[in-house]
């Protein structure tokens, strides 16, 4: 079977499929995060790996380890949307990428709450400028430069590009930046870096933190379709689509409330 | 030579014309007319590539301009609301700049020329911010005369423009226009040809608001 | 080609060398701000040699943005900006041409006087020549980088600071490596060469990659 994707790269017939898709991604976010800390609260060993006893505070990588990978995985998402919308100049695109921004910048700010809360009692102060942590606050910056840069301007068309280039700016930089911060010295990088491998975590653990990054991408997928149809109503109001809708919809409530986009679209027609 | 095809346009989320289309051959000179805000500032901005319009094909001697780039702005001189002047620098200096940037380097004697022209003789070297709002627009006007691009975008050019000025443009126009160039502008004001073609375009109105 | 980049850069040194003003206020700035940390911190010596290559590199950092503000602005609005858009030359050249005229104007005077700043924090002598030397590496990739972001915030309100909370968190391994070559070498000169090899790797980067970036900025904000 054939798929016309383009059929989908216009606003006006992504609303009502983004409409239908977010109360599924919700509830499938809902069932798989709530599994998934089912499973790390009461069904995973007391320890992290190996032998070593950790108290009970560990449990909360449940939380901030998903959230930090989320953190990092939306700002790809959101670079590659903004490429995307200046490459092939679909106007959906850079609505995609200015959807996903606060979704980001949300997981942003929990993957740094609870690293507070992590190294509060395990190294006895909520931040220790580690290196990790010090990169998460720095890609926060990023997306509140980004959010603050799209809404500084006025004209949406500029806006959204002016954002999509900085968006790739910043996802050119920031390898550079976390490399930096990983690695103040230079003569002696090895003992600063900090490994993480997978495979060497404990099945018991990986599990439930997979069915909750899943479950955190599903949320992701909701929230960003939520906000994508609000700004596609906002950017089209102008059209005859959405008003046809707005239309159908006062004929459905039986005409009651006035609330009225009623800006005519001011089509001017060129003669020589 | 200059060929505009199912044109569109919007600013911000407004449409301001869509299906615009016309044709411009040498010896021409295109008006373009239209209440405020109807897109006419919007249209000679898309024609210079400044602004990038939402649909339509714009061809410069039957190629789109976004193929050319850099060799259809050689070919083109825009003059817009703003002078493009700096206030700091003389005229003298700011028509070299403007001659070096057009990669047409002129002597300095054919500059002070050109300010003696349009009535500027004995200011040359003087800061134009020293100079009043129309002497200052007389200095952008003067690479109008140095300038040999075939191709003239011209937006509100007679604007705080005194008699002689305006006399002084009117023959400039006409003059690229018999020379075989093409001239797009938009004015309140009605030019006289003495040879060539006059076409209007008319912008259809602004949406009331 | 290079006659345009010449006429650009003569152009801008020009017009700022008949504002003064606008130079020397970049340059007073970076003094005050420096000569301010030691009433704040105290002025204990050996404190001071620990935070003095930190602070002066922050302080070129915040000097730097501040002057970037005006790099497309004055252009902007006079309208000689549309005119360098549609001069038919590559305008990443004429980006080039004017963060080098800018870098000469700000940045080189902060190289020149950040001697005098080391001398305020008792750095030593080997220290300073290194700061000068960092400095000279480090602030022409901070113009560059920059220029993108006054292209992004080019004529809107409130742009200064917008325009530093997009920038500085893109500063931060110039800051990192730059301070760090510094406090280096009051142990180990030698020491010093990886963090000399990665400022100039960051030039040449930004060199290449940050005049196209910027132009495509200054085209999205001139629409």
């Amino acid at each position: 079977m054939k798929i016309n994707w383009f059929k989908y790269a216009s606003p006006a017939s992504f609303y009502p499929l983004a409409g239908q898709l977010v109360p599924k991604f919700a509830a499938v976010a809902a069932v798989l995060v709530l599994i998934g800390l089912y499973v790390g609260f009461f069904h995973t060993a007391d320890q992290l790996g190996g032998s070593n006893p950790q108290k009970e505070y560990y449990r909360i990588i449940f939380v901030h380890v998903p959230t930090a990978w989320m953190s990092m995985w939306l700002y790809l998402v959101l670079a590659g949307w903004s490429a995307i919308g200046l490459v092939f100049n679909t106007r959906l695109s850079f609505m995609m990428a200015n959807a996903v921004a606060p979704t980001g910048a949300i997981f942003t700010f929990l993957a740094l709450w609870t690293g507070a809360l992590w190294g509060r009692p395990s190294w006895g102060t909520y931040w220790d400028w580690d290196p990790r942590l010090t990169s998460e606050l720095i890609l926060f910056f990023l997306y509140i430069g980004y959010m603050a840069l799209h809404s500084a301007i006025d004209d949406s068309r500029r806006a959204d590009r002016a954002a999509a280039l900085l968006a790739i700016v910043g996802v050119v930089m920031l390898p550079i930046i976390y490399w930096s911060i990983n690695c103040p010295d230079p003569n002696n990088c090895a003992a600063l870096h900090q490994r993480s491998d997978p495979g060497s975590i404990h099945a018991s653990i990986l599990i439930p933190m997979l069915l909750i990054t899943l479950g955190f991408w599903s949320y992701s997928f909701a929230t960003a379709f939520m906000r994508l149809r609000d700004i596609i109503l906002t950017r089209e109001a102008d059209s005859a689509w959405v008003r046809d809708m707005l239309l159908e919809a006062r004929a459905d409530t039986g005409g009651g409330s006035g609330t009225s986009s009623g800006v005519p679209a001011g089509a001017g027609r060129g003669a020589v | 030579m200059l060929e505009v095809l199912d044109l569109s346009c919007r600013r911000g989320d407004r449409l301001l014309f869509s299906g615009l289309g016309f044709e411009l051959p040498a010896h021409t000179l295109l008006h373009v007319r239209g209440r405020n805000g109807s897109g006419k500032t919007t249209l000679l901005r898309a024609l210079c590539g400044l602004l990038q319009p939402d649909a339509g094909v714009i061809r410069w001697r039957g190629e789109p301009v976004t193929e050319l780039g850099d060799d259809f702005n050689r070919e083109l001189l825009y003059f817009g609301h703003l002078n493009g002047i700096k206030a700091d620098l003389t005229g003298l200096e700011n028509l070299r700049v403007a001659a070096t940037l057009d990669q047409d380097p002129v002597t300095d004697a054919v500059i002070i020329a050109a300010l003696a022209q349009i009535g500027l003789a004995g200011f040359e070297d003087l800061p134009t911010r020293m100079l009043s709002q129309g002497q200052k627009k007389r200095v952008a006007l003067a690479r109008l005369i140095l300038s040999k691009a075939p191709l003239w975008i011209l937006d509100e050019p007679f604007t705080a423009l005194d008699t002689d000025a305006v006399a002084l443009l009117e023959a400039l126009i006409a003059g690229q226009v018999a020379s075989g160039g093409a001239v797009v502008l938009t004015t309140h004001q009605e030019v006289a040809l003495t040879q060539g073609e006059i076409r209007r375009l008319d912008l259809g109105p602004a949406a009331p608001q | 080609m290079l006659k345009v980049f010449w006429c650009i850069l003569t152009r801008d040194i020009t017009l700022a060398l008949r504002r003064r003003t606008d130079v020397l206020t970049t340059l007073f700035f970076f003094v005050i701000v420096v000569s301010l940390f030691p009433l704040g911190v105290g002025s204990e010596r050996e404190l001071l040699r620990l935070l003095g290559p930190g602070v002066v590199w922050v302080a070129a950092l915040l000097a730097s943005m501040l002057a970037l503000e005006r790099l497309f602005a004055a252009d902007y609005d006079d309208g000689t900006l549309e005119q360098l858009l549609l001069a038919g030359q590559p305008l990443s050249l004429l980006v080039l041409a004017k963060v080098v005229a800018h870098w000469l104007l700000t940045g080189l005077p902060l190289v020149v006087i950040a001697p005098l700043m080391a001398m305020q924090y008792s750095l030593e002598p080997i220290a300073i020549l290194v700061m000068m030397a960092a400095l000279a590496l480090g602030t022409p990739v901070l113009s560059l980088l920059g220029a993108i972001g006054a292209a992004l915030t080019l004529g809107l309100r409130g742009g200064g600071i917008l325009l530093s909370l997009l920038i500085l968190p893109l500063y931060i391994p110039v800051l990192v490596y730059g301070a760090g070559a510094v406090s280096v070498s009051v142990v180990e000169i030698a020491d010093t060469q990886p963090y000399f090899s990665l400022l100039g790797a960051f030039l040449v980067a930004a060199l290449i990659l940050a005049p196209p970036a910027s132009a495509a900025a200054l085209r999205i904000s001139m629409e």
